[in-house]
This record gives structure tokens, C-alpha cells and sequence, in this order.
């Protein structure tokens, strides 16, 4: 990891200590994950406690504490997908994947995580592989989704 | 770039801009809106382009990516101006088509246009869409006439001209009281009234305060905030800056969620330049009222939709909600006045000083006055953003705006305002559309999200759904929120897993009572699903824990899959495609699901041709013991 990269969001926002959760999502965005001599640079510098740190990354859903797979699997689970058959869809997300919704393989390929609203109910049941949307899913596509992932 | 710096400048800028614009050159726009750009928007307009530069077209035919006008059904969405002909579901195969038939040859492509389902008749402008004609599109419609990148585009439709009017022509007391005769209720959920809100910030003595635009929309199935942002930022920037100006406020926030990217890089530039033109800063427009904005994103919590909540997040804490005895518009971020509206209302806030209160009255009924935009959602054939009068009854938002529910289905409910929102049956749906009505019937405005549900969809479920969604989402503070939604949810599981036993309604009835106690809305309002389903549905509840059947057939633990033997033509489908390796067929055999390998995904029942139709649900009733082996063979 590198410390200046790290230096250089906290710079972005002026090193201001209202602006931590927005120097979060940077760090997240940039790893994937908040790797945890990340959160001690930032709790050195903007002088916050690690306490506080830590409250903010489990308190708020975008955060993972733990690395991420190669590929992130969302399904969403808001509530026009869910009247479509959402849970079907992670159900069988679950059984390609062995891994349930906020869980990451121990191959560190898949991720899989529940959304609740893409925002785009049109297509709902909708998963989301990598950002690329998987609209009207049916159980029986998806395996053929995930495999081509790899 | 030039500053704009006076009201003169400004128009003669629009001139500029206007003049330019050639009302007779083709346009392509292309809704580049999420839902769009998630069914493939994005390669269509390369395609335009490519296509373009391919007949040398490319300076004589404009290509723009607009806002979303709401069809998202048929998405993506491709209009060719000037003749606003409007092609449905565009794929980047029909571009070629599309440029050499339409642009070129003037014709229409045919098949893309829309096709009324029940008349066979074709539409080829937008207007003539029933699903269009039957609202009353004051905010939306500017969606598609702008490019969302451009300024100059809602220069050129009068942006800023609101602005301009606020701060040159009438006093901060003048545009208060503008705000105040519209009765502009906030459209983000409890419809308080804007104005009171904008009243007790500017009479509070504290000289810093802040003006706040929410779009931490949370909601699923809700994403109109996300379109305006999207689609048309320099809208609700402007209402915010009149908002700012009428409270006495130099600075502001825009709460995006991080889930919305298009909308933050959009409304970032936006802000971008505004500041550039003179439209945000220092001395803007020359009047001498300072303003500055700054984007915060959420960090992904529903609780943070909740005002006292969201502002602690902008200080950069964990988002818990906050007792508000005391209120935000007084006592908000770092304790000063803080005024906090969500997009809708800002937009509206833009049209009210522009137009004037008497025009923004004229629709709506007399407590809620104005259109609201709805997202419409779920069991419905014309899924997308609808924006109606306030008033129009549920029946017609459904029927006539949605064209009813697809394949032949039964209506069941309609669930309005979100997780704190409740559900409303058929018997309801003449109720006219207001604040107060829909509290009233047990549910609430909300932000707007309506999600149909058909015959298919179980109401137990559905409730279960809500607080399974809602106890994620519980920040944890108050216990009979953080308790109370998880022991009503452990009730729900048991009834829709088939151990529910009698009494447990009463006893969901007695948590949802002590579950209101909590401090904020997401805790008060976290029974309603419960409440207003068994309020509607309590026959459902009954057979979910009396006979053990859901009548939808919808909750897994109460069903069976069962192929009928006279029905099954042995054509292998299922049998091949059931992941469970379940179901036991081969040549002219009788297929049969193997009851204890059958893990109830359903896929038998999806892929059995409809011209047989032998796989069916079953509940509340023994699954017929599988066909005796010697009768499994075929003729």
C-alpha cells in the first residue's frame, strides 16, 4: 500500500477532519477495502481517534473492513426486484458462489453483496457483476454470467 | 468564460445562447439516465456517433444524452428533433436504420415507435404516448429538453431566470412569502411545510446557517431524486440558492448517496460552472449575496435520509439520529440553523419563483398543493417516473399512466412511502393522492416510491421484507427500535416459514405499539408495513399460521413443486434444467420432482412450456404422492 497515495486524498479534502467519512470513500473506492495502516494514517493526521474510525467504517454500509474480491456481485434486493424474484436470484448466487451476501471466497474471486435500490426497477431482478448490469435475470442465466468471470 | 456579472448580463447571455441554436437542425437525444444507460444508452450513442462521422453528418445532426424522461419501461429512449419522433428499446443494431431512414430519409422506423397494447394503434410523438399524456410533467419534462452536462442548455430554457428575479426583484421576506402561499409541502417524506422550516432558520439569531439538499434517497424502488440530480442539476442548485437567499444562508450542502456516481459527478459539475458564470460564489450575479455549496457523499445508510441523522454525517460522524425537541432549522450542523429540503422540493422551489405561487396552486387539492413525481414500480407494465397533479386517485396512476398490471395478473396492493410506508388494497384505489389521504389509509407520501404487487406477491412476505430491510438499517440507538423491528421480524419469519402459531398477530400488533416509541421517523414509522398488511391482508396472516398455506404461493417453506402426470408431454426441459438434479424423467417418462432433493428455486415452473403448463405450486394441502412406476410410460 502506498502511504502517499493515502496522503494525497487526505490532502484532497484539505485535511479537514469533517470531511473523514469523504476520505473513506476515496481510500475505499481506491482499494476496494480500507486496509488498516490506511485508517492509522488517517487518524494521524487528521488526528481522530481510532476509535471513531472504526465506528464510521462499520457503522456505514459502504465500507469493507476486509479485503474484496476480484469480482464484486451485487444483487439487488430493493423492493421492485424483490416483488420480481430477487431472492431466487441470490439464492442462486449463493449456490454457484458458496458464498453469501457480504461474504468474499477464500480464492478472493467472488464478492457477493445485496443492494437495496440500482434505480433501475425496469429491469428488476437485476445483478450487477464488476458495474456491467444484468437485467430480467433469470436463476438459470446466471451461471453462465459467473463463470465467464475470471 | 464570462462572469455574469448582472441580471442584464445574464439575458443577454441567453440571447447569445438562443440565437445560436438552430430550432431546425436534427437532434438525437438519447435518455442517459441510469436506467438507460443500465439497458445499454451508452452504446447506442457511440453508435450515433460512429454512424454520424460514417455519412459526414456530424456537424449538420446534434447527438445529446439528456435527463431521464421517465420511461424507463422502454428504455433506452431515442427522440429525433424537430419532428420529436420518439423509438423505444434502441438498440445500437437499429442506429444504422435510424440515421439513414430517419435523418436522412425523413421516414420512420416502424417498429420502434410505441405501439398502444390495446388499440394496435403506433405513436410516433412522445405526447401521443398514453403513458406520457396522462400526467402533468412540470419538472420532468425539462429533463429531456437539456443536455445534463451543458449550462448552457438550461440557460437556454430560462435557467437562472428565477434566480435572477429572487435577488434583484424581491425581498428575502417577499420570496419567503412566495414559498408560504404556495404551500409547498416537502417531498421527502413526512410533508412538513417548506416554508415553516425557512421561517424559524431566518428568525433564528444565530448569523451562520446553512441551506441542505437531501438526496440520500434511500428508499428502494424510489428514484426520482436521482433523476432530477441526474438530469437536471442546475434546477435544484437553483432552488437551493433562492432557498439560501430567502433564510439568509451563505453556505450549502448537497447530501448525494455514493450509490448514485452519475449524479455526484453530475451535480459536481454543475457546481462547476455556476461558479464559473457568476451563478455561485461571491457576489452573485452582482446583488452582493454570497453562496458557496459543497458536495458531501453517503457512505450508504437509510438512516441518514432522516434530517437530525444526515446532518451528523455531514460533520463527519456516524449518522445516528438525534432528538429533535429542539429543531435542525434552529439547531442543525455544528448546532447552527440549518434549513434541509429534499431535491423535489428544491425543484419546485426554482418553478415557484419563477412562475409564481398562484401558477404552482393551481394544481394539486387544497392541503397538498403542486405534482409530485412518483416512481412506479414493480407488477406494473409501464414501469418509470410518473408526475401527476396531487389529488389524482391511485387508479388511475396505476391504470391509465401504467398500463395496469402485465400478463393478465390480478391486482393486490400498492405499497406507497417506502419502508414507512404502507400497503393499500384494490378496495382503496379511488383514493385521491394527498399527504394527508394516504396517512389516513395507514400508509404516507414518502418520497414518492409506489411498488405494485400482483396475485404472485405474498403480503406476510412483504412485511417481512420491510423489517428484514429495516433492521440493517436501524442505527441502534433507541431500543424499541433496534429490539422491536428484530422480535417483529422474528415473528414474520416463523409465519412465513410455517411456524407461526395463533396469537402471533396480536403479539405483532402489541411490538409494532411499543416499537413506536423510538426517537425518529425510521423507528415510529417501522410497524407500518406490519400494521397496514394485517390491517388489509389479516386473512393472509391466518392462513400463513392456521392452514400453513400461503395463499400467493409466493414463501418457499409453504409451497411444493408438483408435476401434474396428465399434463407432462416428458419433453425433458425441466429435467434438464433443474439445478437440484431433482427431478427424475428420461423418454417418454413421466417426470416426477423428487420432494426431498427439491430446493423450491423454481425453475421447473419457469421453463415448463405454457402449452403445458404440468408444473404447479402447491400449499396448505399434501403434495399427491408421485405416479407408480408402471403408469411413468408414455404412449
Amino acid at each position: 500500500m502506498d502511504i502517499a497515495k493515502i496522503d494525497q486524498i487526505i490532502e484532497n479534502h484539505n485535511g479537514e477532519e469533517s470531511s473523514l467519512i469523504q476520505i473513506l470513500l476515496d481510500i475505499q473506492s481506491e482499494y476496494h477495502w480500507l486496509p488498516k495502516e490506511a485508517l492509522a494514517r488517517v487518524g494521524e493526521r487528521l488526528q481522530v481517534p481510532m476509535s471513531r474510525i472504526q465506528q464510521i467504517a462499520s457503522f456505514y454500509k459502504a465500507f469493507s473492513l476486509v479485503p474484496k474480491g476480484r469480482h464484486e456481485v451485487h444483487v439487488c434486493v430493493g423492493t421492485a426486484c424483490h416483488v420480481r424474484g430477487a431472492q431466487r436470484v441470490l439464492d442462486t448466487v449463493q449456490d454457484i458462489t458458496g458464498i453469501g451476501p457480504g461474504e468474499t471466497d477464500a480464492e478472493l474471486k467472488f464478492s457477493v453483496e445485496t443492494v437495496n435500490c440500482l434505480g433501475c426497477c425496469a429491469l428488476g431482478p437485476v445483478m450487477e457483476v464488476d458495474g456491467k448490469h444484468h437485467g430480467n435475470i433469470a436463476p438459470s442465466q446466471i451461471a453462465s454470467v459467473l463463470n465467464n468471470c475470471e | 468564460m464570462t462572469m455574469l456579472s448582472s441580471p442584464e448580463k445574464l439575458e443577454c447571455a441567453r440571447k447569445d445562447i438562443v440565437s445560436r441554436i438552430d430550432p431546425t437542425k436534427p437532434c438525437i437525444s438519447v435518455c442517459a439516465g441510469a436506467g438507460c444507460l443500465a439497458s445499454g444508452a451508452a452504446e447506442v450513442i457511440a453508435a450515433f456517433k460512429t454512424e454520424l462521422e460514417f455519412h459526414g453528418l456530424t456537424t449538420e445532426v446534434n447527438t445529446k444524452g439528456t435527463g431521464c424522461p421517465g420511461f424507463c419501461e422502454r428504455g433506452p429512449i431515442v427522440m429525433i428533433y424537430p419532428e420529436e419522433i420518439c423509438y423505444l428499446r434502441v438498440k445500437p443494431e437499429d442506429v444504422a436504420e435510424i440515421v439513414s431512414h430517419t435523418i436522412k430519409e425523413k421516414k420512420l422506423v416502424d417498429r420502434l415507435l410505441y405501439v398502444d397494447p390495446a388499440t394496435g394503434e403506433k405513436a410516433t410523438r412522445e405526447s401521443d404516448i398514453p403513458f406520457y399524456k396522462n400526467q402533468q410533467r412540470n419538472i420532468l419534462s425539462e429533463n429531456l429538453r437539456i443536455d445534463s452536462k451543458s449550462i448552457d442548455d438550461y440557460l437556454a430554457i430560462g435557467g437562472y431566470s428565477a434566480l435572477s428575479k429572487a435577488l434583484f426583484q424581491m425581498s428575502p421576506e417577499e420570496v419567503m412569502g412566495e414559498v408560504k402561499k404556495s404551500n409547498l409541502r416537502g417531498r421527502g417524506g413526512g410533508g412538513f411545510p417548506a416554508w415553516r422550516k425557512w421561517e424559524e432558520s431566518r428568525n433564528a439569531p444565530d448569523p451562520i446557517k446553512y441551506v441542505i439538499v437531501n438526496a440520500d434517497e434511500g428508499d428502494p424502488g424510489a428514484f426520482m431524486d436521482r433523476a432530477l440530480i441526474e438530469g437536471n442539476p442546475h434546477s435544484i442548485l437553483e432552488g437551493l440558492i433562492i432557498g439560501a437567499y430567502a433564510v439568509g444562508a451563505h453556505e450549502g450542502f448537497i447530501y448525494v448517496r455514493q450509490e448514485y456516481p452519475l449524479a455526484v459527478i453530475n451535480i459536481n459539475l454543475a457546481i462547476r460552472q455556476a461558479g464559473e458564470r457568476g451563478l455561485l460564489g461571491k457576489n452573485i450575479l452582482g446583488s452582493g449575496f454570497d453562496f458557496t455549496v459543497k458536495v458531501h457523499m453517503g457512505a450508504g445508510a437509510f438512516v441518514c435520509g432522516e434530517s437530525s441523522a444526515l446532518m451528523t454525517a455531514l460533520e463527519g460522524r456516524a449518522g445516528e439520529p438525534r432528538p429533535k425537541y429542539i429543531h435542525t432549522a434552529v439547531k442543525g450542523v455544528w448546532d447552527h440553523p440549518s434549513v434541509l429540503n429534499n431535491v423535489e422540493t428544491w425543484a419546485n422551489v426554482t418553478q415557484i419563483i419563477s412562475k409564481g405561487a398562484d401558477w404552482f396552486t393551481q394544481f394539486g387539492t387544497k392541503g397538498s398543493t403542486g405534482t409530485k413525481i412518483f416512481s412506479l414500480v414493480g407488477k406494473i407494465t409501464n414501469t418509470g417516473l410518473v408526475e401527476v397533479p396531487m389529488g389524482v386517485t391511485l387508479r388511475d396512476i396505476i391504470e391509465k399512466v401504467g398500463g395496469g398490471i402485465p400478463g393478465g395478473k390480478q391486482f393486490k396492493a400498492v405499497q406507497t412511502g417506502g419502508p414507512s410506508g404502507g400497503c393499500i388494497p384494490e378496495a382503496q384505489l379511488d383514493l385521491p393522492v394527498d399527504f394527508d389521504e394516504l396517512t389516513k389509509a395507514g400508509s404516507m407520501m414518502g418520497s414518492g416510491g409506489m411498488i405494485v404487487m400482483d396475485e404472485d406477491t405474498c403480503m406476510v412476505d412483504i412485511a417481512r421484507y420491510f423489517l428484514d430491510f429495516l433492521k440493517d438499517e436501524s442505527c441502534g440507538k433507541c431500543t424499541p427500535c433496534r429490539e422491536g423491528i428484530r422480535q417483529m421480524l422474528k415473528v414474520l419469519t416463523n409465519i412465513t416459514t410455517g411456524k407461526g402459531k395463533e396469537g402471533d398477530v396480536e403479539l405483532l400488533e402489541e411490538l409494532a405499539e411499543s416499537t413506536g416509541a423510538a426517537l425518529c421517523a425510521l423507528g415510529k414509522s417501522a410497524p407500518n408495513p406490519v400494521l397496514s398488511t394485517i390491517r388489509y391482508f389479516r386473512e393472509e396472516y391466518e392462513a400463513h399460521i392456521r392452514q400453513k398455506k400461503c395463499p400467493a404461493l409466493s414463501c418457499k417453506e409453504l409451497i411444493a413443486f408438483h408435476i401434474d402426470p396428465d399434463k407432462c408431454k416428458a419433453c425433458g426441459t425441466c429435467f434438464r434444467q433443474c439445478p437440484a438434479e431433482a427431478i427424475d424423467g428420461g423418454k417418454k417418462r413421466i417426470h416426477v420432482i423428487d420432494q426431498e432433493k427439491c430446493t423450491k428455486c423454481g425453475t421447473c415452473f419457469d421453463v415448463c412450456p405454457p402449452r403445458f403448463g404440468a408444473v404447479r405450486k402447491i400449499s396448505g394441502e399434501p403434495v399427491p404422492a408421485p405416479i407408480p412406476e408402471e403408469q411413468r410410460a408414455m404412449a
